[in-house]
């Protein structure tokens, strides 16, 4: 059985879609739409690639969040994973952080200089990559939600037990329930409703959204990537805020457990402990990041390179916050089109395919489909 | 983030790596992060990673769920056209 | 002769001399390239010629499907084939790393040899430089083809109009995603295979309705989205495609649900996109079914007054525009 095609049934799609238009005539006229943000750049993918936006009626809003955390991941990180590959090691790294920019450059812009830097699909690559150079340092970029965390702590893991002396990570991880504390309480946000991640949920489980829920008063459904778990969570919300309910709603029970996977939470806990982590375009986040623990210090390329991750620089006038806030238009940023560019990005908003900033650029004075 | 696709796990190999299955494409699967998975089982896939199983029995429900409120929908529907 | 190759093979002494005389002459020596002069001389059957040229790099060298001596042939032929061509001649350079297994360059002539002939195209002149290890990866290839130009065709993407179809010859986007779950440390298998292949039987068997083809072209780099956004962009029309018409094989699906690609940026080596007049449309269409390399062409959508945009009607009954491929294909776990 194909269970990604079966929850992709256009007929299916559209009687969502109806029912969707229905509850949200239901809702009445408002001052403003219903604000949800998909907090997931996973989520802000399907949303854009099945055109879920035109689906949906005037009333809705899908406000992307902070995309992923490729996208937040800091310029001093970037500068420091740099600075390593000059240094002659070999950097490990998911293709999706190849174009994200430093203070003052790329890491594709550092493998043409000559930097040894292997794309990979799965951390299991690092082993290999690790063990057909014996003689050479190897470094993974170690960067994702709790998703992508687990599989790299399993990675490191089994590396620790099999005996790779050579390989080590660069931290940049990034948990996602802090994060939508700060989005939830953010005033000019408005937002009404959280569509939460299906496979961050995977890993951290549906009850990981209660503080959230309860202390904002704001509905969280989890959804699954494909368009009619979509609109199915989108279904979910408006019902929630028809009934002016706030729950956590666990629409991808298929998958996610109530307390999550317990193997990987137990592992991370293991590996890691919360740390402060800094967002490109938000900011310093007290307790949303992971680093490694002191008895797992040997992996840790930060100590053993004696390696300082810097803040780095954006340029000051990047407005990659209030773009994200909805505040201003990308138009208004006076980086957009000229300094920021798709190619050349800045901000999240710009590396991030789907980010706001790169739809503009690439749509605008064409006009978006509605 | 996070893509991630379910695959069927066709066999477990003597290292105790899946070999997954998707739509007859087969690729391997690191089951470190799960307990006691079989051959047979459906596993979501991150990076190379299962990082959770899927039950079936759920997504079918929720198949079943969809199709019951399109039936409900479509009766509605015929009760305003006589 | 050793297994591997050396510097001296491409040296121009007596190397050189044997490499040539054991691995290129038995496959190419007839014809034009029979003793070996500095030029072919041809006999054009008419004044009017495409000429085209395309290099070769390919990582891996072989993959499901073909090798990059199938590229070779098929891509600088099918260059020629879009333009209402008849491909020909075709030159042959090889650029090789030193250390390069010579059995693994015999497998390459090999296929350059059968495909070529596959295709009625002669080999008619050709080089061979051999440069030191790391200098190049494994091997480069650049061939040039010269076709002859069917007459009835008048094509150009200024010709396309409201009212106008869009067809495609085959499922998109197997030979990008074929080479990329060959890379090394992607761990594969039963995958897919690479659509690499002649599309000029595609353009003769069209010929019946040339006149009403406005515009060829093969969705190679950037796939089907980049090929679409080039036609459209400056033209007052919109092209609007059905994604759920789009033919796609289910293993390329699936890899490309793997490693987060999506498939109409990803590159053919054996389709062809046309661009015809409504009224001719199912004429090309059954036509294209008719032959073996166009049993799954599709209608996939139509040309409407616009401003240039490619318009996605999405499967989930959503649209979209679909964007120019933003470069470098790449795994993404995001």
């Amino acid at each position: 059985m194909n269970f990604l095609e079966a929850f992709r049934d256009p007929r299916m799609a559209g009687m969502l879609r109806d029912e969707i238009h229905e509850l949200a005539g239901r809702r009445g006229k408002r001052d403003r739409p219903l604000s949800i943000m998909e907090v997931c750049g996973t989520h802000t993918m399907a949303i854009s690639r099945n055109g879920i936006r035109s689906m949906l009626p005037s009333t809705i809003r899908l406000i992307s969040g902070p995309g992923c955390p490729v996208c937040v991941t800091p310029p001093g990180y970037i500068d420091a994973a740099i600075r390593l590959a000059d240094s002659g090691t070999h950097l490990v790294t998911f293709g999706d952080l190849l174009n994200v920019p430093g203070s003052h450059s790329t890491l594709a812009e550092a493998r043409s200089r000559g930097a040894a830097i292997h794309v990979v699909y799965s951390p299991t690559a690092a082993f290999a990559i690790a063990q057909e150079r014996s003689g050479t340092q190897v470094v993974f970029l170690g960067i994702g939600f709790e998703t992508t965390t687990a599989p790299i702590a399993a990675m490191v893991d089994r590396a620790h037990q099999i005996g790779i002396h050579n390989l080590s990570i660069l931290t940049a991880f990034k948990c996602v329930p802090p994060a939508l504390h700060i989005l939830a309480i953010d005033p000019e946000l408005h937002l009404d409703a959280f569509l939460c991640p299906a496979h961050v949920s995977a890993i951290i489980g549906a009850e990981a959204y209660e503080p959230v829920c309860r202390a904002h008063a704001i509905p969280c459904v989890i959804a699954g990537f494909e368009p009619l778990d979509i609109l199915y969570g989108i279904r979910g919300i408006l019902q929630q805020v028809l009934h002016r309910e706030a729950r956590v709603d666990n629409q991808y029970n298929r998958v996610v457990k109530p307390s999550g996977n317990r193997k990987a939470l137990d592992l991370l806990a293991r590996c890691f402990q919360p740390s402060d982590a800094d967002w490109r375009g938000i900011g310093v986040l007290p307790a949303s990041g992971l680093t490694f623990r002191e008895n797992w210090s040997t992996f840790d390329a930060e100590r053993r390179f004696d390696l300082r991750v810097e803040k780095g620089t954006v340029n000051p006038a990047c407005q990659c916050g209030n773009v994200l806030k909805g505040k201003i238009l990308p138009t208004a940023c006076p980086l957009f089109g000229t300094a920021c560019t798709p190619s050349r990005p800045i901000g999240p908003c710009m590396v991030s395919n789907e980010g706001t900033c790169s739809a503009y650029f690439r749509y605008e004075g064409k006009g978006v489909p509605s | 983030m996070c893509l991630a696709v379910p695959m069927c796990v066709l066999r477990i190999e003597p290292d105790g790596t899946a070999v997954g299955d998707l739509d007859g494409v087969r690729h391997g699967v690191d089951l470190s992060l799960l307990e006691s998975v079989a051959a047979g089982d459906y596993v979501i896939v991150h990076a190379g990673y299962a990082i959770e199983r899927l039950d079936p029995a759920e997504a079918q429900s929720r198949i079943r769920l969809f199709q019951d409120l399109q039936t409900s929908r479509n009766a509605d529907a015929g009760e305003g056209n006589p | 002769m050793s297994h591997s190759l050396q510097m001296a093979h491409g040296g121009g002494g007596r190397l050189s001399r044997e490499l040539i005389e054991a691995e290129i002459l038995p496959r190419f020596g007839q014809g034009p390239l029979q003793g070996l002069p500095d030029a072919a001389s041809l006999e054009l059957p008419s004044n009017r010629v495409a000429y085209s040229t395309d290099s070769f790099v390919v990582k891996p060298v072989e993959f499901p499907g073909g090798n990059i001596g199938t590229l070779a042939v098929h891509g600088t032929a099918n260059d020629l084939a879009v333009c209402g061509a008849e491909p020909r001649w075709m030159s042959l350079a090889l650029i090789l790393e030193e250390g390069l297994s010579l059995d693994l360059l015999r497998r390459i002539l090999d296929t350059i040899r059968d495909t070529a002939n596959a295709g009625n195209i002669q080999v008619v002149t050709g080089d061979l430089k051999v440069v030191g290890r790391g200098q190049c990866d494994a091997l480069y290839v650049n061939t040039s083809g010269i076709g002859v130009i069917q007459p009835a065709f008048a094509l150009a993407p200024s010709h396309v109009q409201p009212g106008d179809m869009l067809l495609v010859s085959g499922p998109v986007g197997d030979h990008g995603m074929a080479v990329l779950a060959a890379r090394e440390h992607l761990d594969f298998t039963h995958g897919p295979v690479s659509d690499t292949g002649p599309i000029y039987p595609l353009v003769r068997a069209a010929l019946p309705w040339a006149p009403a083809i406005r515009f060829m072209r093969d969705p190679t780099r950037g796939g089907v989205a980049a090929v679409l956004n080039e036609i459209a962009s400056g033209l007052p029309v919109d092209l609007q495609v059905d994604e759920s018409a789009i033919p796609i094989d289910r293993r390329t699906a699936a890899v490309a649900e793997l490693l987060g690609i999506d498939i109409l940026q990803v590159a053919c080596e054996g389709r062809v996109l046309a661009i015809c007049a409504a009224g001719a449309a199912q004429h090309v269409l059954d036509a294209w079914q008719g032959c073996p390399e166009g049993r799954q062409s599709a209608l996939i959508g139509t040309v409407t007054p616009g401003t240039g945009r490619v318009l996605l009607k999405t499967r989930t009954g959503g649209t979209r525009l679909l964007d120019i491929p933003a470069g470098e294909l790449l795994p993404r776990i995001c």
